[in-house]
């Protein structure tokens, strides 16, 4: 039978998850979220500075290059953290773009790029197209020989996470009849190239790119001999990290609702008295925790070929249909109050909705699974 | 405890396997049970007994208890490893059930040292099988309720009341007895008391229960003016209610003490993987089936969801805000598991779902559909699955009582 991967926690996995903790609590109370929301960078640039001082953009890039050469298992408590206080900033797409880089990079686009990626230069991933296809293999944009040794990109790129602040965007394109990936540094960008998305998640940010005229040096290919490896990785770790984020706000959502349920009256008891209420949080609950140990198996089993792959699609599997199901009852439970802007229990649902729909969403990933284990 | 040398454990873990290679018997010739509380024939109960007692003879039962109660003294480590060879192996269940995952912790845990000397040794050989009586008739999961009274006369109780759902009630020479010393007390549970009774004396009757299932294993215990032993008062009279309730979370697994081996064979998901191949559907295996693949994933999942979370257990730092709440979950997880997978397995089995055991067209003769009926045993007894959300409503999540 084949290995589904195994709980393992490091040393550095317990000091992050522990100084993330208190970070994220005290960095983004539900207040600044929702100022944030209204800015139109959405991130907080002091944050983002002292998340660049803990070093925690670094955490997964190796020492050579800055980094402190740990992985992806000691990001996802991070991540959680960030995911369970709405916390905001590039730091997710920074990483991934980074894991492209170490995955798939050449050596001079890993020694221009990953110090500064460890030390608080943004950075993301283009890699959704206008079908919304979640196989990052079915790619329209181009890449086409403009002679000179220059490329000249074509195309369009969409729900590009962060892409205003990013001082680089790696995206996928056809070149020579198969997927690439590109680095496109900002100052390539033409006047007008990013165009703010509405999407369901205010937290976030998300940009439209038109790859139209960007002009670039042969050079800003990722080695093309590893581009559909390095698709495959940044698809594995972004349903990692989008696991993590997801079981925090799982846990909040769940925390928001129990909290309303001991205090809000109704018929003379608090409704969390009521078992129609009490069962289905704690059916929430449960899915929670098995979310979460799903979770810490995919971190510590990331690296290892086929189990890795094989935890991180039912931990973003699990959490998907937690984080749906546990903010979905947030709504409902909250009554009349969960029906308006002003209830937080929206902010959970519509983040549980755009991880949904980036990479992948629990029937997908089952399919996928389906595969690898019948 | 003293380090373990893991050249100790390793070997120990070797001569644990081949024992178990050598000495394990699948196929004894007629049905085993899956579970302790599944066990309805004279036959199937000698021959897990002899397992037991062979078992705990060659020292891979009761490892990690002490020598002098008739363990081994070893680390659980030890233990954990005979149990996994156990199961490697497919031994069948350990009998003794209520003796070595619940009376035997508890007298480790808070008996006194005539507790101790007197029963530990049998529980662990499976000579002294035990039952314990906590439901009533008329008092299902809301066991604070119990009205089974028992009066204190000398150096005697005298019983007058009745138990239901004994598991092995037949054949057990001890029950663990929750029952009413103080009908006057003012909280209803501080009217309870926890004794250590024998069922062999007079005035004590067993009545077999037939289950759905259409077999034995349950009994109703009647009690009628049934004199035992005062001495086998655990705790103080009063309080019987938080042994009870300490018991139940050695059953729950949220405390340790136990004697290793497990008392039920579960069908995992795996198992129904393997029969879904040889189903079929339209002329092709069942599970080519785009949607009974995807439901099939659905239980790997879980299933692999509820070993994850046992090791998670083990890390305390990713269990800080709710750190009961993994232990008490588990009882809900794993028993809803097994019975909707057992269902989803009879689905599989298309029109020959509808024969049952002793038809020789069932499939795998049959065991899905009992394995599925027996399930209920598991969501319903040790509190129901409703009971458990309450308690993990009410106990983790802070929510008010129902």
């Amino acid at each position: 039978m084949q290995d589904l991967g195994r709980v393992g926690f490091s040393e550095e996995q317990g000091s992050l998850l522990e100084v993330a903790t208190t970070f994220c609590r005290e960095q983004s109370p539900i207040a600044k979220v929702r100022r944030l929301m209204e800015d139109e960078t959405g991130h907080d640039p002091a944050v983002w500075t002292q998340i660049a001082e803990l070093g925690w953009l670094g955490v997964a890039i190796p020492e050579d290059f800055g980094g402190s050469g740990l992985g992806l298992a000691e990001v996802a408590p991070i991540m959680e953290q960030m995911g369970r206080n709405l916390l905001s900033t590039a730091f997710a797409s920074t990483t991934l773009a980074a894991q492209a880089l170490i995955a798939g990079g050449t050596d001079a686009q890993r020694q221009a790029w990953l110090p500064k990626l460890a030390t608080g230069t943004a950075a993301t991933m283009a890699l959704v197209e206008a079908g919304g296809d979640w196989n990052l293999e079915v790619v329209a944009c181009e890449a086409q020989e403009a002679g000179a040794g220059r490329i000249r990109l074509s195309g369009q790129k969409f729900l590009v996470s962060d892409a205003a602040a990013a001082e680089a965007i790696i995206t996928s394109v056809m070149w020579r009849g198969k997927p690439a990936l590109v680095l496109i540094p900002a100052t390539a960008l033409p006047d007008g190239a990013l165009r703010r998305e509405t999407i369901i998640d205010e937290t976030r940010r998300a940009y439209a790119l038109s790859l139209d005229g960007i002009d670039l040096a042969l050079d800003a290919l990722l080695d093309t001999d590893l581009a559909s490896a390095t698709l495959a990785h940044v698809h594995l770790a972004a349903n990692l990290l989008a696991a993590a984020e997801m079981c925090g706000g799982t846990q909040a959502a769940i925390d928001l609702t129990v909290e309303y349920a001991k205090t809000r009256k109704q018929f003379g008891q608090p409704i969390g008295a009521y078992q129609g209420v009490k069962h289905p949080l704690v059916d929430a609950y449960v899915q929670y925790e098995q979310a979460r140990s799903h979770l810490y198996a995919a971190a510590h089993c990331f690296g290892e070929q086929g189990t890795g792959e094989i935890a991180v699609r039912m931990a973003k599997a699990t959490a998907d249909a937690v984080f749906a199901f546990a903010s979905d009852r947030a709504i409902q439970f909250h009554g009349g109050f969960g029906f308006t802007w002003d209830c937080d229990a929206q902010l959970y649902r519509r983040r549980a909705i755009w991880h949904a729909s980036q990479y992948g969403d629990a029937a997908w990933h089952r399919r996928k699974l389906a595969d690898l284990l019948l | 405890m003293s380090e373990i040398d893991p050249k100790d454990l390793a070997a120990y873990a070797e001569t644990a396997d081949a024992w178990f290679r050598e000495n394990v018997v699948r196929d004894p010739g007629f049905m085993l049970p899956l579970t302790f509380m599944e066990v309805g024939t004279d036959q199937q109960f000698h021959f897990l007994q002899d397992w037991q007692h062979k078992v705990w003879e060659a020292g891979y039962l009761g490892a990690a208890w002490p020598q002098a109660y008739g363990g081994r003294g070893l680390d659980q480590a030890f233990q954990n490893e005979a149990t996994k060879a156990m199961r490697r192996h497919g031994g069948p269940i350990m009998l003794n059930a209520i003796g070595i995952n619940w009376a035997g912790p508890l007298l480790l845990d808070i008996g006194s040292e005539a507790h101790k000397q007197t029963y530990l040794k049998g529980i662990v050989s499976a000579e002294d099988i035990w039952c314990q009586g906590f439901s009533e008739p008329e008092h299902g999961s809301d066991l604070g309720s119990a009205q089974t009274r028992a009066v204190r006369d000398g150096d005697s109780y005298v019983l007058n009341g009745s138990k239901i759902w004994t598991t092995l009630g037949r054949h057990a020479k001890y029950m663990i007895l929750l029952c009413r010393t103080d009908p006057s007390a003012g909280r209803k549970y501080d009217g309870l008391s926890f004794i250590l009774t024998p069922m062999t004396v007079p005035g004590v009757r067993t009545v077999p229960i037939r289950k759905l299932t259409g077999e034995h294993g349950f009994t109703q215990t009647f009690f009628t003016d049934a004199r035992v032993p005062a001495e086998g008062l655990v705790g103080k009279e009063g309080e019987g209610w938080r042994v009870a309730m300490r018991t139940l979370e050695y059953e729950r697994g949220a405390r340790g003490g136990q004697a290793g081996g497990y008392v039920s064979v579960g069908s995992d998901a795996f198992e129904v993987v393997e029969m879904a191949k040889r189903m079929e559907r339209a002329g092709a295996p069942a599970l080519d089936d785009p949607l009974i693949r995807d439901r099939m994933v659905e239980f790997m999942i879980e299933i692999q969801s509820m070993s994850l979370c046992r090791q998670r257990l083990a890390v305390p730092a990713l269990n800080t805000d709710h750190p009961a709440g993994l232990p008490l979950s588990f009882k809900l997880m794993a028993t809803e598991f097994g019975r909707r997978v057992n269902e989803f397995a009879v689905s599989l089995t298309g029109a020959r779902g509808a024969y049952y055991v002793g038809d020789e067209r069932a499939v795998d003769d049959g065991i899905w559909t009992r394995a599925y009926l027996n399930a209920f045993s598991g969501t319903i007894g040790g509190g129901t699955s409703q009971i458990q959300h309450n308690i993990i409503g009410e106990h983790v999540l802070g929510l008010p009582k129902s």
